[in-house]
């Protein structure tokens, strides 16, 4: 072990084992460039081969590795530990979330709200491969891309207190990831996802809190998104609600 | 999940807080610092209070207040834990608005 | 060899909210007070609805313009409205996105217009209460 260290705090968590969770700490080598995700492999490695936690690329763009650290949801691929140094730093499995195992949890909920929301393309029109690609023009294509930019990586879920509350809200990435299709000039199934989206359960269930676009690091700005998504409601509804006899879409 | 009916609700609220945010700064610094301190007599503002305009004027600084307080209101009551009470918070809260915006009429229009 | 059993499903670990979520956090804090700033917003109506109610009667109008109680719940009401301007005018450009081409209006000039506004029509109402004299 080098002169320099840090200690990490590790929520464990082994229901084969053991009722209640647990903290572990482990000392582990301090480096400049290392991050958190550095650290939990150096721990898998060398010291305590049972600790469980997901992991893929490493750089910021699979969403795999969002973890609690020290209260904050973060990627823990992207969290240095020279930001918390000489200070121990907790990890937690991401809030919000039951606890599967140690850090995983289950995301079974949300991959369950992004196919009611429709997250993918529903084409205006049929067309045709030999007609060639769909086009569109860097302005349409500006409307929905930070929207598109989503890694899944349920950070602002974790982020989230209304959904801490009501597991039954839609949620920050599920909605924006309707938003980005609805907003898509290639789109053309809003129709389908607004009965899932414009419920009670999803942009209404919104307080505008703001943390989820805070934590994201993708800066995506769901909070953004859901707001947006309030307009438009808004004024369909006003639509619907002063002219009944008319104007069906 | 059917779509919902709260835009009704979020544009008065939205509405109100527009209201809330330019126009009651002022408005609180004439009646809460500028009369008490003797800028401003009571009786001049009280005679300005009478003028169509103005009515019209406080009629919107009280309706649609109102409903900006009902609608957040609503929402941070069930967010501080007071998740018990169904559908008696919302009745509440937008039926309070409702009885102050009648009531803010009445009061006006017998001035 | 054995026959392999299906394993057993072990329990998931649920995490209750604490009641006392909003005061662990300074984002979540922050929020709170932000939405109780609508107590003081319904707050301030409910006052003029009372001022207007008392307005055919210039002693009485006086007395509840003079009165400490009021004096005292304006002192504490101001700033909470205050702040609920501040918080709504920089959250408006969420709200509101307006598009020019492949760029977004920038949400200062968005926020920024709405303090323009704030201080025109503060002058506007002053001036008009002050003129009345």
């Amino acid at each position: 072990m080098p002169d320099e260290t840090i200690n990490l705090e590790v929520f464990r968590f082994r229901p084969d084992e053991e009722d209640e969770p647990r903290y572990q700490t482990y000392e582990v080598p301090f480096r400049e460039d290392w991050v958190v995700l550095d650290a939990l492999n150096y721990v898998k490695d060398q010291l305590d081969g049972t600790l469980s936690y997901r992991w893929s690329c490493r750089m910021g763009v699979c969403g795999s590795c969002g973890m609690m650290v020290n209260g904050e949801p973060k990627l823990t691929c992207a969290a240095f530990l020279r930001d918390y140094h000489p200070d121990p730093v907790r990890i937690e499995p991401l809030n919000y979330f039951p606890v599967i195992r140690d850090l995983v949890i289950n995301m079974e909920d949300f991959l369950h709200k992004m196919g009611e929301v429709k997250a993918w393309l529903i084409p205006k029109e049929d067309k045709p491969l030999d007609e060639g690609e769909h086009l569109q023009t860097p302005a349409q294509l500006a409307h929905y891309k930070q929207f598109s930019m989503c890694i899944n990586c349920m950070l602002c879920y974790a982020a989230c207190p209304v959904y801490g509350l009501n597991p039954d809200f839609l949620g920050p990435a599920a909605i924006a990831l309707g938003q980005r299709y609805n907003l898509d000039s290639r789109d053309g199934g809003a129709d389908e996802r607004t009965e899932v989206m414009f419920s009670d359960e999803g942009i209404w269930e919104c307080t505008f809190v703001g943390d989820c676009s805070r934590v994201c690091p993708k800066n995506v700005d769901p909070a953004g998104a859901i707001q947006q998504a309030k307009v438009t409601h808004t004024l369909e509804w006003y639509q619907s609600v002063l002219s009944p006899w008319g104007n069906k879409k | 999940m059917a779509k919902s009916n709260e835009p009704g609700w979020w544009s008065l609220f939205s509405a109100g807080g527009v209201v809330a945010a330019l126009f009651l700064p002022i408005t609180m610094f004439l009646t809460g610092i500028a009369v008490p301190i003797g800028w401003l007599s009571a009786e001049s503002l009280r005679g300005l209070v009478h003028h169509p305009l103005t009515r019209l004027y406080l009629l919107l600084l009280i309706s649609l207040p109102l409903f900006h307080w009902a609608h957040r209101f609503r929402y941070a009551a069930v967010d501080l834990g007071f998740k018990g009470l169904g559908g008696l918070l919302p009745a509440v809260c937008y039926g309070g608005a409702i009885l102050g915006t009648v009531m803010a009429v009445f009061l006006l229009v017998r001035l | 060899m054995t026959v392999n059993s299906t394993p057993k499903k072990s329990k998931e670990l649920i995490r209750p909210m604490p009641a006392n979520w909003w005061l662990q956090k300074r984002t979540y804090f922050l929020f709170m007070v932000r939405e109780l700033t609508c107590v003081f917003v319904g707050g301030y109506a409910v006052f003029l609805l009372i001022l207007v109610g008392r307005a055919n009667d210039a002693q009485v109008f006086s007395g509840l313009l003079h009165s400490p109680l009021s004096i005292g719940l304006h002192l504490i009401a101001l700033p909470m409205v205050v702040y609920h301007s501040i918080t709504w005018f920089n959250l408006t450009p969420k709200v509101m996105v307006v598009w020019r081409g492949e760029e977004r209006v920038s949400p200062l000039l968005i926020a920024g217009s709405n303090y323009v506004a704030w201080l025109m029509i503060s002058f506007l109402v002053a001036w008009i209460a002050f003129k009345a004299e």
